[in-house]
């Protein structure tokens, strides 16, 4: 305990010189918190493979309803696509501009990244919407009931981070960009890019591989 | 507008379940009435329900956890006198309605409302003590994740009063569980209750993971911690592992159950071994989510009470961490007899069997550590032996149980229900009793009595093998598990004894009562003046008993894999303390209601959902939301305790350890 | 905080490095990367060019390609050591990811194919 050593604030002390090996004390905040967040998001995946899990099992239980080739668009998919992986690319480039300070680009940017995530959010409820329509709901059949689940889960994600670009973008436009607000805007971009990661493997499963011949 | 919610769902017609309502309505709120005379209701608001403080979360969750051990044992009570009185031509007390409910409560809240609160409980008291911090990595969601918790067990209790149970079983198999099959709220209850309390348990998750990798004291490098924390990162990784499965499992029983889709149903496509399939997924991680933390306290009693350190550190930690990865590579264990086939069963079959190498290399660590030693046989040790001689034939029952050939034999019967409980007691509660007292005098300032502790060791000890040891050879011939009647006559005696057994281990369960009574009342000759009651090893140990808000006054340095040993023997050496560092004032998390205004809302949007009372599940979403975003919209999250402050409480604490050190010295 | 700077040896995931124009360009390899697989995971899907097997392989493939993009140029998770915890979380994730998709699927196709109702049996039953 020598005194030089000493730290000035306990929990969350901003003078550590870490090497995340602990050998100098606790990391500050900046480190911690988006590390909290990523194990989150860590945890997030497992939930989302174990709805994958869940479609694979049930994929061919049709009950004699329609199969995933009578219903999948896969042009809608390929928009949905692109939407979603430019918001993830406009949202980093918000993170860039944001660290310099820059209010008007930043807000622009998150703004750009909400609108595309509401396009792919749209086009994904007039997915829903047109396959209930036509008697493909998810009460018809197994296979059904875990394609909505998995791909619903998934868009109900967006629309948590649509809200919480909503929320973000009023906190920055009210504060400025504080520490900590610029630490919750960085846990909202890899939350962003993490349902961008998610959306590959649905893509790839559910739409690709359900509609080959 | 009240949904599915009438007055028949208030159970007029049961006498045992709406007196035992009744009571506990009384005892609430006499208890409610009795601390406001006191006066306590600030110091109870401000010290501990709002409270930040990882100590205070850490004392509460033991709190509900003892509190639902209560009404767990009597759900076991009733079910081991029913089983005695339902033989041959009587038909008992329970109908089959109400037992079916109890067997599914009393799993239900055991596993969840007893074991996961205690063990969680612990590694919030200890872990941030023992790395040398202040808090936890996220105080303030640490609050949350309590009151989630508690949200989840108060719903579970409501049932008992307002509606029912679920009758299916801790696990909720479907199709049972299915709305055709199971139409009442029983199991909304239970899956809204699961719900609820596993978001906060995945929040914990999350939390001391965090917690254990990114704060720790200066010099605390991975292999300088104490095994209790390497144990509880090893439970951690599980819960952020396996939770999200279970949330997924519960979610879609839920959407059967009220959206009408397909999953697990016997129509429609459904294929209900697909939730044996993801409930075990998260389950068998549960089992040691549970019971490493459990060879974490162990680790630390054997080490302080045979008087040398553990043995053999790092095989420990390796082995502790090859438990974590194992055990997400075993599930199908638990339904062999569903049909995979051969070969899945084999692969299955072998991981089981090879998770107890590890396990018992730990055996053999806590055996080699007391071998050599002087050994203290206080109560913690009682339940270390008590422990290994229990655990070791559980753990063989357990391998006996992962050939599935044998399983086929003895699945779903008494024998899997002796083994399962010879663990988890013998295991998991074997350890929360051992730190219950090993940490008690830490954060009371107080000693537990020793002579009551070791009579409620006995009674734990003794009750158990009376009441599980018949249940294999029971389960050996035949009997199957969740019997209301017993058609046998000749099962009379053995079952006989198992309630006997049950009644000694409530007669411990009382002693625990007594003496926590007792120990309060006889404080002022057990006070723990010095901080280091049991001659320790760890940090937590280097603190004052009960530990200030912010633990330590300036972090500790930590030289060595024993931070506070090497610093002890030091300081009586050269029989004088480290020079006295320069302190600076302290920021700390200001305590905050959003935890039980969270939780409270998740409580009413809970009810709500169960009963089908929509607007007020919408209301209740929003008032969480609500407070969530009014929180987040703060700016004021610390408090700065002043230099003063720390300096006085520092230089009274030197005093006494100087005093204390003296002492040691001089006796060496 | 750029990568070698060995004062700082610990970032926060989806922490970017500090120079604007190699920030942008990160981020502008990520997409361009990101563009040619989605493009040809799509187009291996609907070709008939290809082994009609090996197409949902490569398609696999394709993707956790295409995931490793994302993690590598979007959320900056390197092998630099910096980086290690954030990397052990992750290879932490993925293995359970993996252990709960492949063993939930392994052991249902198992339990499907020693359960399933055979068509013949069914016809004797329902004529019954």
């Amino acid at each position: 305990m020598t005194a030089s050593e000493a730290p000035a604030i306990g929990l969350t002390h901003v003078g550590s010189e870490d090497t995340g090996l602990g050998h100098r004390g606790p990391e500050s905040k900046s480190i911690v918190v988006p590390y909290g967040f990523w194990l989150f998001v860590l945890s997030d995946m497992v939930l989302f493979s174990a709805l994958f899990a869940t479609y694979a099992s049930l994929a061919h239980a049709t009950d004699g309803g329609p199969t995933s080739n009578q219903l999948f668009d896969r042009n809608l998919v390929a928009i949905e696509t692109m939407a979603l992986l430019l918001s993830s690319f406009t949202c980093g480039l918000a993170m860039i501009v944001a660290k310099r300070g820059n209010m008007k680009w930043t807000l622009g940017w998150l703004l750009v990244t909400g609108l595309l995530g509401f396009v792919f959010l749209f086009i994904e409820l007039y997915e829903f919407a047109s396959m209930i329509g036509e008697g493909a709901g998810p009460q018809r059949s197994a296979f059904l009931s875990a394609f909505f689940t998995l791909v619903g889960c998934h868009g109900a994600h967006v629309t948590v981070g649509l809200l919480w670009i909503g929320t973000m973008m009023a906190q920055i436009w009210s504060k400025g960009f504080r520490e900590h607000i610029m630490r919750r805007l960085l846990c909202l971009s890899v939350f962003w890019h993490a349902l961008d990661i998610i959306w590959v493997a649905i893509f790839t499963i559910v739409y690709l591989i359900g509609t080959l011949p | 507008m009240f949904g599915k919610l009438t007055w028949d769902a208030i159970p007029f017609d049961e006498p045992i379940p709406l007196v035992t309502s009744l009571v506990v309505i009384l005892a609430v709120v006499g208890t409610g009435i009795w601390v406001w005379r006191k006066g306590w209701w600030p110091a109870l608001w401000h010290g501990y329900i709002t409270s930040t403080d990882h100590k205070k979360i850490g004392i509460m969750y033991i709190v509900l956890a003892l509190l639902m051990l209560v009404r767990g044992f009597a759900d076991a009570i009733m079910m081991r006198a029913q089983q005695s009185l339902a033989i041959g031509a009587s038909q008992g007390y329970l109908p089959p309605d109400h037992y079916n409910q109890i067997f599914s409560a009393h799993g239900t809240i055991m596993i969840f409302f007893v074991a996961m609160p205690f063990v969680i409980g612990f590694m919030n008291f200890a872990v941030p003590l023992q790395l040398g911090v202040r808090d936890v990595a996220f105080p303030t969601m640490n609050n949350v994740s309590f009151w989630l918790t508690a949200s989840g067990a108060l719903l579970v209790n409501l049932s008992l009063f307002i509606g029912e149970f679920a009758r299916t079983g801790w696990l909720a198999f479907p199709p049972l569980s299915e709305k055709e099959f199971s139409p009442g709220v029983g199991v909304d209850y239970y899956l809204v209750a699961l719900q609820i309390s596993g978001v906060g348990t995945l929040l914990t998750g999350v939390n001391f993971v965090t917690t254990i990798l990114k704060t720790r004291a200066p010099g605390m490098s991975y292999l300088r911690m104490p095994v209790f924390c390497w144990t509880s990162l090893a439970s951690n990784l599980l819960i952020i592992a396996a939770f999200p499965v279970l949330t997924v499992t519960l979610a879609l029983l839920m959407l059967d159950r009220y959206l009408g889709f397909h999953f697990f149903t016997n129509d429609g496509g459904g294929n209900s071994m697909l939730y044996m399939n993801l409930i075990w997924v998260w389950g068998h991680p549960e089992v040691y989510i549970l019971v490493l933390p459990a060879f974490g306290i162990f680790s630390e009693v054997a080490a302080t009470f045979s008087g040398k350190p553990l043995f053999g550190y790092r095989s420990m930690v390796f082995a502790t961490l090859a438990i974590c990865i194992i055990s997400f590579c075993v599930w199908l264990h638990h339904f062999f007899t569903m049909g995979a086939g051969a070969n899945v069963n084999a692969i299955f079959g072998i991981a089981s069997m090879i998770i107890g190498i590890p396990t018992g290399v730990k055996i053999y660590n806590w055996l080699f550590t007391m071998y050599g030693g002087r050994v203290r046989f206080n109560v913690p040790m009682y339940y270390l032996i008590g422990f290994m001689l229990t655990f070791v034939l559980g753990g063989l029952t357990g391998v006996l149980l992962a050939i599935p050939a044998v399983d086929f034999l003895v699945h779903n019967s008494l024998f899997l229900v002796a083994h399962f409980h010879h663990v988890i007691i013998g295991g998991v509660v074997f350890a929360i009793m051992a730190g219950y007292t090993y940490w008690f005098p830490k954060a009371f300032g107080f000693t537990l009595d020793e002579r009551l502790g070791k009579a409620i060791f006995w009674c734990w000890f003794i009750g158990f093998h009376l009441a599980f040891m018949p249940l294999y050879v029971l389960g050996f011939w035949g009997a199957t598990r969740r019997m209301q009647h017993i058609p046998d006559a000749s099962w009379a005696p053995w079952l006989n004894v198992a309630f006997f057994g049950a009644a000694i281990i409530g007669l411990g369960i009382a002693l625990t009562v007594v003496q926590l009574l007792y120990s309060i009342k006889t404080r002022d000759q057990r006070r723990d003046v010095t901080g280091d009651p049991w001659d320790g090893r760890t940090l937590e140990w280097l603190t004052l008993s009960p530990p200030p808000h912010y633990n330590f006054a300036v972090l500790p340095d930590v030289h060595g894999e024993e931070a506070y040993w090497t610093r002890k023997q030091t300081a009586i050496k050269e029989d004088r303390l480290i020079d006295e560092p320069n302190y600076q004032p302290i920021e700390m998390p200001i305590d905050t209601p959003t935890g039980v205004i969270c939780a409270l809302f998740a409580s009413i949007c809970g009810f709500a959902v169960i009963w089908h009372i929509w607007w007020l599940a919408i209301l209740g979403l929003i008032g969480a939301f609500a407070i969530f975003v009014w929180y987040a919209w703060q700016d004021e999250h610390e408090h700065i305790i002043p230099v003063d402050e720390v300096r006085e409480n520092a230089r009274e604490r030197r005093r006494i350890r100087m005093e204390h050190l003296h002492s040691l010295s001089q006796s060496t | 905080m750029t990568e070698h700077d060995p004062e700082k040896l610990n970032v926060a995931p989806g922490q970017p490095h500090s120079n604007i124009l190699s920030e942008t360009v990160a981020y502008v390899i990520g997409l361009a990367l990101a563009l040619v697989l989605t493009g040809v995971s799509f187009w291996v899907a609907s070709t008939s060019a290809l082994w009609g097997p090996g197409v949902a392989v490569g398609l696999v493939v394709l993707a956790i390609a295409q995931m490793g993009v994302h993690l590598v140029f979007f959320l900056h998770i390197t092998s630099g050591p910096d980086n290690t915890n954030n990397v052990l979380a992750l290879a932490f994730g993925v293995l359970i990811v993996f252990l709960v998709m492949i063993g939930t699927i392994w052991i249902m196709g198992h339990m499907n194919a020693n359960m399933a109702p055979d068509p013949a049996l069914m016809n004797l039953q329902m004529q019954h």
